[in-house]
């Protein structure tokens, strides 16, 4: 039955901002994620070149090698403003709380069999770090990249990345102690291992160009390391034998890459239609990171896996090889 | 069962800072001067980034929590209010003004200051800073579109709000607040945390935010008013992080100390004249006053501030010798802006007015040494010719100050019959400035302020017409010209609030609203 309440109406005089209107072919009322992110960020008369970059305007589109005619072609697919990506996240931290309890309040901890409880730490603690990489680089991305359509979802993936550094952080103390944390830094300081993986996260710490540097971290480095450890090693083959639990802890993370990858590939799509020199760019970048990347992630693949690490490796690439052409860039 | 009872557990302070500074390590495979190239230049020595107290202590699953119940809240007012036609329960429609100065000046930089703590948040080599700064970034690009989101309303409404982001870059007025914050982000990453974090965030921020909001809520603006408050507790982590921030320089080596404390002094002074905008709000703006100018800054400032600085006096430093020149400007400022404005109001995008008498009569009482005697006469002269229809519009552009940008409307310290100039040759050019304090900061980095974008200038080189435009052209009407080029409508967005489509909509709406007609 439909009730019908009265309020006064009145007619508006328009029914958004004017350069939003601009956006999106008129004058008709936009979203919450259009008003507040089209042409969020200055574009001119700048006062001041940054001292510490006096080579470049404050937001500048020559810090990268990529170029748009129009940098607001980027669409997030998620919509995210900060309301609407805050309330995503509330709720998959509601989920990742209750699977803690869950597993917490059943003592399914130390309930796993002592060789894999091992195992998940050997490989889950040290990646905090690789988190933390990302937190870092991500804030690169949002700092020096242009227009906010490309550099808003930056602050939310650094942040993500920091809260998943804390709940791997979790994972070691609830399935081991501080010390734990502390072996799993010693592991990524030393062992043979890690170095790899170390080198590359150091390496992705100095790159300039932040167009690249989402390459390297969001597109080639997350997109082998999720499938190899979350989806892969952790909700299949520790499943397998026994670490349900630990696929409760992880489902954050396993969530989260299902989410954010939509953005990455909707920003490869959108760079690579843009001009066939940002395609071959794109190219360029992805398959040298993706090398790196899977060379890095091979021997800490190797730790769990000690028949068929190549096989599961090689799966992971093509499966990513596969997601990339998907979005234009072939490799 | 038995590794239960011999597990470690870790304390509050541990826990957080094994999920954050814990998650850090010293790189092998890059330089750390690489990885953190700009935090030598600026000459300020850190010698251990573990010295550094978390200010307080969010897990990002904490923050998640916190903020997005906080939205829910805010946007379910934002919508409600919207429904029924909130905005015609403002006190009137003069109201809406402050917040067409809202969208257009400070909405702006907080979507800097979100970018500007992206920034420092990368580049400082202490873990427990460099998250600090990354929330606060984050709180920024919340700040920035919660306000465009609650004055959307508004921009349907009314005009002066439609192109709040394009004219932020270009109108004269709102170079001041740009350049402020431009002058931030390009300063080192040190001196940013001291111009934002502490001198703006923490010592001047009362009189920026909460003037709006208490006027917001003082007139009836629900919207305004709920994301103000609804910034609250954000605003209470930025101050804590302000604060932690100077303490921590000031403990790590003794020679930091004059640096900071020719950053306090310098942004002081900017913020300062910045908020210039805040005290004609404060004191001609707002229908319903909440308190004026004069009394916020003694109460803010120099109640609250002084006892700051107190505590600071520890570490060596003194209250910015500036706040003796403010002291004296205090009776004067709001009076002298409004004045000017009431001149520029064709280049303006909000409505003037000459204040009611029982508004004169506020003014007199909150001003006893100035008002009667310096400002009620000019307003009341003003008044009559626009009854004779005589308004006046200055179409003549003014001497801008180099620094502050804020035309050369301030009178000499101490005496407010006599425009206040100072000047300064530099490379063969000469260079213009509101006062001692404006001069001086030219003079310790005139490289960096010989850039200024200064409005008045661009529109005299032919720069702030519409692309083009030919200025030699048969009846060339220069400001038609230049309003085009910031997207201003003549006749809708500027001129006096009197006999604006403004006033008229916000009647005959509110008569539809409280009458049956």
């Amino acid at each position: 039955m439909h009730i019908d309440l009265r309020t006064v109406t009145i007619k508006p005089l328009r029914h958004t901002y004017d350069h939003v209107a601009r956006r999106i072919g008129g004058d008709k009322p936009a979203s919450r994620y259009q008003e507040g992110t089209f042409d969020l960020q200055a574009t001119a008369n700048f006062h001041y070149r940054p001292t510490w970059d006096p080579e470049h305007e404050i937001f500048d589109t020559g810090r990268t090698a990529i170029r748009m005619a129009d940098w607001y072609a980027f669409k997030d697919p998620r919509q995210f403003y900060y309301g609407a990506y805050t309330l995503a996240r509330a709720k998959q931290q509601d989920t990742a709380e209750a699977n803690f309890e869950f597993v917490e309040s059943r003592g399914l901890a130390q309930a796993l069999p002592v060789e894999l409880k091992e195992a998940v730490l050997r490989v889950l603690v040290p990646l905090r770090h690789v988190a933390w990489g990302s937190n870092m680089n991500n804030a690169s991305i949002c700092a020096y990249g242009y227009g906010t359509a490309f550099t808003q979802p930056c602050v939310y993936q650094s942040m993500d990345q920091l809260g998943i550094a804390q709940y791997l952080t979790r994972v070691g103390l609830l399935l081991g102690d501080p010390d734990t944390l502390d072996e799993g830094k010693r592991a990524w300081m030393e062992d043979d291992a890690w170095q790899g993986l170390r080198r590359y996260v150091e390496d992705t710490f100095v790159l300039k160009d932040p167009f690249e540097l989402h390459v390297a971290q969001n597109v080639a480095l997350d997109g082998l390391l999720y499938p190899l450890v979350f989806e892969t090693l952790i909700d299949d083959v520790l499943s397998s034998r026994g670490g349900t639990a630990v696929a409760m802890l992880t489902q954050f993370m396993t969530d989260w890459f299902g989410e954010t990858r939509k953005w990455v590939d909707a920003t490869v799509k959108t760079a690579a239609a843009e001009s066939a020199g940002n395609k071959a760019l794109l190219e360029q970048w992805t398959r040298h990171w993706r090398d790196r990347a899977a060379a890095a992630l091979l021997p800490v693949a190797r730790q769990v896996l000690s028949d068929n690490a190549d096989s599961v490796m090689s799966d992971v690439v093509v499966q990513f090889n596969t997601r990339l052409a998907k979005a234009g860039v072939a490799i | 069962m038995d590794m239960q009872a011999t597990k470690k557990k870790l304390g509050l302070k541990e826990r957080y800072q094994v999920m954050t500074r814990g998650l850090d390590w010293t790189p092998s495979y890059q330089k750390m001067e690489d990885i953190y190239p700009y935090v030598a230049y600026e000459g300020i020595k850190i010698h251990d980034w573990d010295k550094w107290e978390d200010p307080f202590r969010l897990t990002m699953d904490a923050y998640w929590k916190y903020q997005a119940e906080k939205e829910r809240k805010l946007y379910a007012i934002i919508d409600a209010y919207a429904q029924n036609n909130g905005h015609l329960s403002v006190t009137d429609a003069r109201y809406i003004n402050t917040v067409k100065l809202f969208l257009t000046g400070v909405s702006p930089l907080e979507y800097m200051a979100h970018r500007g703590f992206a920034h420092a948040g990368r580049q400082f080599p202490g873990a427990g800073p460099r998250v600090a700064c990354l929330m606060q970034s984050l709180d920024e690009i919340r700040h920035a579109q919660t306000q465009i989101h609650a004055l959307s309303n508004y921009n349907k409404h009314y005009n002066g709000l439609h192109e709040f982001r394009h004219m932020h870059d270009r109108v004269w007025y709102l170079s001041v607040p740009k350049s402020f914050f431009d002058d931030a982000v390009t300063a080192g990453p040190f001196e940013f945390m001291v111009a934002i974090g502490f001198s703006f965030e923490y010592v001047l921020t009362n009189l920026l935010f909460v003037p709006f909001v208490s006027g917001a809520a003082y007139n009836g603006d629900m919207s305004t008013m709920t994301f103000g408050f609804s910034a609250q507790s954000d605003e209470a982590r930025h101050m804590t992080l302000g604060l932690e921030v100077i303490k921590f320089i000031l403990e790590q080596d003794p020679a930091n100390l004059p640096i900071v404390q020719r950053w306090i002094d310098k942004w002081t002074w900017r913020g300062y004249r910045v908020l210039t905008l805040v005290a004609m709000m404060m004191d001609y703006m707002l229908p319903k006053r909440t308190m004026s100018w004069k009394e916020a800054w003694e109460v803010y400032f120099e109640e609250n501030g002084g006892a700051l600085f107190k505590d600071l006096a520890r570490y060596g430093i003194t209250m910015p010798k500036c706040a003796e020149t403010i002291a004296l400007e205090k009776d004067h400022l709001s009076h002298q802006a409004w004045g000017t404005f009431y001149n520029y109001g064709a280049a303006a995008a909000f409505h003037t007015w000459v204040p009611e008498k029982d508004e004169m009569d506020w003014l007199a009482a909150k001003y006893p040494e100035s008002f009667d005697k310096y400002y009620r006469p000019r307003l009341e002269y003003w008044r009559e010719q626009a009854a004779k229809g005589n308004r006046f519009y200055n179409k003549t552009l003014p001497m801008l100050c180099q620094t502050c940008q804020i035309p050369m409307l301030f009178t000499e310290p101490g005496d407010p019959t006599k425009i206040c100039y100072r000047e300064v040759d530099y490379k063969d050019n000469k260079y213009h400035f509101c006062s001692d304090h404006c001069k001086e900061i030219f003079e310790h980095e005139p490289e960096k302020y010989i850039q200024s974008w200064l409005p008045v200038h661009q529109i005299y080189q032919g720069n702030c017409f519409p692309e083009g435009t030919d200025p030699t052209g048969e009846g060339f009407d220069p400001l038609a010209a230049v309003l085009q080029y910031y997207h201003l409508e003549f006749g809708r967005d500027n001129l006096d609030f009197e006999g604006s489509e403004d006033q008229k909509n916000f009647d005959t709406w509110r008569g539809m609203a409280t009458k049956n007609v």
